[in-house]
């Protein structure tokens, strides 16, 4: 309680962004709590707080992490505290903040990236924190998807990345044999998953060929990128806060045609909104054959496929629209440094992110969870333990996401409010497939509605 | 009464004896509500660094568009239907138990436990038992010939909300009847009963007149239940969707606020839902407290 209130008083103006006036109040405050911390052992470790999204098995190698970085070192402690979803983690650090008890780290899904990165006092930017503190720090090491989706205008990466994924195609392959199929032949483009998805139900192998987690990340935002299409204006966003929608493209709408007259036809389930939560039981439970999800999601398929093989494939494309499909784009999220805390913290988060960045310790998590490697040491050092020739499947999201030259489309998208607009197009999606609107009303709303939210975001942050 | 009074010399000790309750009041209603007042009527960055004050832009901006209105009108759809159901299934009950002689303390007992559980779990079993894809009921449903999924179809997903958040009102309707029906006179159904009504006409006209305070004061009890304490019911099962059918304003504000992010516009919606709340709890003390004897 006392080291906390110290911290707070004594937080440096070079990243105090609040105005004079609370900088003041807690001077005072300040002058008679260091005088007693002063007083306070030597010897007490700095404590790091770091709230986190990670639940189940992530949670665990999570507090791995941490407690790896205490043990290795005597002058640091990292505390790691679950705060619940990924959104609701981000509402928690923001009403920490607005009230100064924010943690020194805080895990933010890329979602959220447009409004972090938009929080400009809020934050303190990783490259100027590891330079601040003398600690080494390399974007190039770095895939080259993952600095170019975390970077801002100036090329900066302001926040550290930690958990990327990027959607995959996961099959049951027990399933495809008794249609009839070829077990180890995935579909390679929609048209392919269509006609495999038919003869899987017509033949009574499952009632159902294709379910799909996040609609709106993977048949979406992904389908866009992957078919070079554009999310939105400037960049997709990344061009600045003026940016609009733009994802009512006749590609986009081809596709949810698609997904409409398959749901119809009963060779696709939706899943729910956001997560899609109803969507993977329904693959552990075999009744669709092909699942859509993040690649973080393998860990749950290995540990829920007992009764079947499970196969791995980069998600399809529509040859049609373009010969050779685009790279993929990130999920996951990044652990953003808050202001206000006292430098002696930042020394400890520097460093805790240096040890983040081991290739020994990338590797470990991504082999773990089936997030993307963040570095390139940490993926050769995978090849060179011969980690994906003893797992297949387990470097199909990095071949994905790493293909052909990203282009302006393919590079990501930045918005701000991107969760509400998420849910608007969650919102439209059910709205087709209630059949209350076509393919192109739908999502000619959601890019609409989306419009009015990202206008909010523009005026609320002027 | 008066004759014998004892008097306190110490003019501020009834203050002092009030100021427990009163800062209760001023620090968890009257404060966060000024807070909010005070928010609608700015835009402001999710993490507070620029406020603007901007008049009545955030409420000129909810009553124009067009899923506030759409969630104004599920909210009422919502707040009656679970009214209506919750109210006259606790009624039968109440009667039936009434009508049972022996073990009526039993029923009573069993059919008081659904109001004990928190809605969150409420939520949360009736998600379970209608979930599209491992639920029992859709399962059931199927073999007769409804494809139930309230992730799609909207109506199914109000009829499921209606359905969960009523079974949880029951219990608390139900104790209010059972001791309604308990103080009508006996003599007064007995002599109806000797006149030669029978126990439909005795309900209709001497027993459900004489229930009317109660069915009053559980009418608005149970609006106030719909509107406003159903959001974990509704947060572990439907979530506002599909396509913000069940998007009751009380999901909004919270979806909005804490989810959107959007401050300005969560505040003025906390401030239309203060009034709403104000002119029930009005519209309680002044026609039914007042006209209604007991």
């Amino acid at each position: 309680m006392l080291s906390n209130s110290a911290k707070l008083g004594t937080r440096k103006s070079q990243h105090n962004n609040k105005g004079v006036s609370m900088s003041k109040k807690v001077l005072c405050l300040s002058v008679g709590l260091t005088a007693m911390l002063a007083a306070t052992p030597a010897f007490a470790q700095t404590e790091i707080a770091w709230w986190h999204a990670m639940d189940a098995q992530l949670g665990e190698k999570l507090q791995e992490i941490a407690t790896g970085f205490n043990e290795s070192q005597s002058e640091f402690k990292v505390i790691p505290t679950y705060k619940g979803t990924y959104p609701e983690t981000l509402t928690a650090a923001i009403a920490a903040f607005r009230a100064n008890e924010q943690p020194a780290i805080v895990q933010v899904f890329e979602v959220g990236t447009g409004t972090m990165m938009a929080a400009k006092g809020a934050v303190y930017p990783v490259y100027q924190l590891m330079a601040d503190n003398g600690e080494p720090w390399d974007p190039s090491g770095f895939l080259a998807p993952v600095t170019g989706y975390y970077s801002d205008v100036d090329g900066n990466i302001l926040s550290m990345p930690f958990n990327s994924s990027t959607p995959i195609m996961y099959y049951n392959k027990d399933l495809f044999e008794k249609a009839g199929l070829d077990r180890e032949t995935p579909p390679k483009t929609w048209a392919e998953l269509e006609t495999m998805s038919r003869q899987i139900v017509e033949s009574g192998a499952a009632p159902c060929g294709l379910s799909s987690a996040w609609i709106t990340w993977i048949q979406t935002e992904n389908l866009s990128a992957i078919h070079d299409q554009p999310f939105g204006t400037l960049d997709n966003g990344f061009g600045g806060l003026a940016t609009e929608f733009t994802f009512n493209g006749p590609v986009q709408v081809k596709h949810w045609d698609n997904l409409k007259k398959w749901a119809d036809e009963g060779l696709f389930q939706y899943g729910g909104p956001v997560g899609g939560a109803d969507s993977a039981p329904k693959f552990y439970a075999q009744e669709c054959a092909i699942f859509m999800n993040s690649s973080a999601g393998r860990a749950g398929v290995i540990a829920n496929s007992k009764e079947f093989e499970v196969g791995f494939a980069p998600l399809p494309y529509y040859d049609d629209e373009i010969t050779e499909p685009k790279n993929s784009i990130i999920g996951g999220a990044t652990l953003w440094a808050l202001n206000g805390k006292d430098p002696e913290v930042y020394k400890g988060v520097a460093q805790f992110f240096t040890y983040l960045s081991e290739p020994e310790i990338q590797a470990g998590w991504h082999q773990f969870t089936g997030y993307l490697p963040i570095t390139n040491a940490a993926y050769e050092l995978g090849q060179s333990q011969d980690y994906y020739a003893q797992n297949p499947g387990s470097d199909v999201a990095i071949q994905q996401i790493t293909r052909g030259t990203p282009t302006a489309n393919s590079k990501g998208v930045r918005f701000g409010n991107l969760t509400q607009a998420r849910n608007v197009v969650d919102e439209e999606f059910e709205a087709m497939l209630a059949g209350s609107k076509t393919a192109q009303e739908a999502l000619d709303s959601a890019v609409e509605r989306g419009n009015q939210i990202l206008r909010d975001f523009e005026a609320a942050n002027q | 009464m008066q004759a014998k009074r004892t008097t306190f010399p110490n003019k501020f000790l009834p203050y002092w004896l009030l100021v427990p309750q009163l800062a209760v009041t001023l620090i968890f209603f009257i404060w966060p509500a000024v807070q909010a007042l005070k928010s609608s009527f700015e835009r402001e960055d999710p993490f507070g660094f620029k406020t603007t004050f901007v008049w009545f832009e955030n409420y000129r901006r909810l009553l124009i568009d067009p899923m506030y209105v759409g969630s104004l009108g599920k909210t009422a759809v919502f707040a009656f239907s679970v009214t209506a159901l919750s109210m006259s299934l606790s009624l039968i009950l109440a009667v039936a138990v009434n009508r049972v002689l022996r073990s009526n303390r039993a029923y009573t007992t069993l059919l008081v436990w659904p109001y004990a559980v928190a809605p969150v779990v409420v939520g949360i079993l009736w998600w379970f038992m209608f979930n599209p894809t491992i639920g029992i009921a859709p399962y059931l449903l199927r073999g007769m010939g409804i494809d139930w999924n309230h992730r799609v179809d909207g109506n199914q997903a109000m009829i499921f909300v209606v359905m969960a958040a009523s079974w949880k009102q029951i219990s608390y309707n139900f104790l209010f009847f059972v001791a309604g029906l308990q103080s009508v006179p006996q003599s007064q159904i007995e002599a109806a009963a000797i006149d030669g009504a029978g126990p439909f006409k005795r309900f209709w006209t001497i027993v459900f007149p004489l229930l009317a305070p109660t069915t009053f004061f559980l009418l608005i009890v149970n609006i106030n239940y719909a509107m406003f304490d159903t959001f974990g019911i509704i947060d572990a099962t439907t979530q506002g969707g599909p396509a913000q059918a069940t998007n009751i304003l009380v999901y909004k504000v919270y979806t909005d606020g804490f989810l959107g992010l959007n401050i300005g516009s969560s505040s003025a919606q906390s401030v239309i839902l203060m009034i709403i709340v104000i002119a029930l709890t009005a519209i309680q003390f002044r026609y039914v407290e007042r006209r209604i004897q007991y």
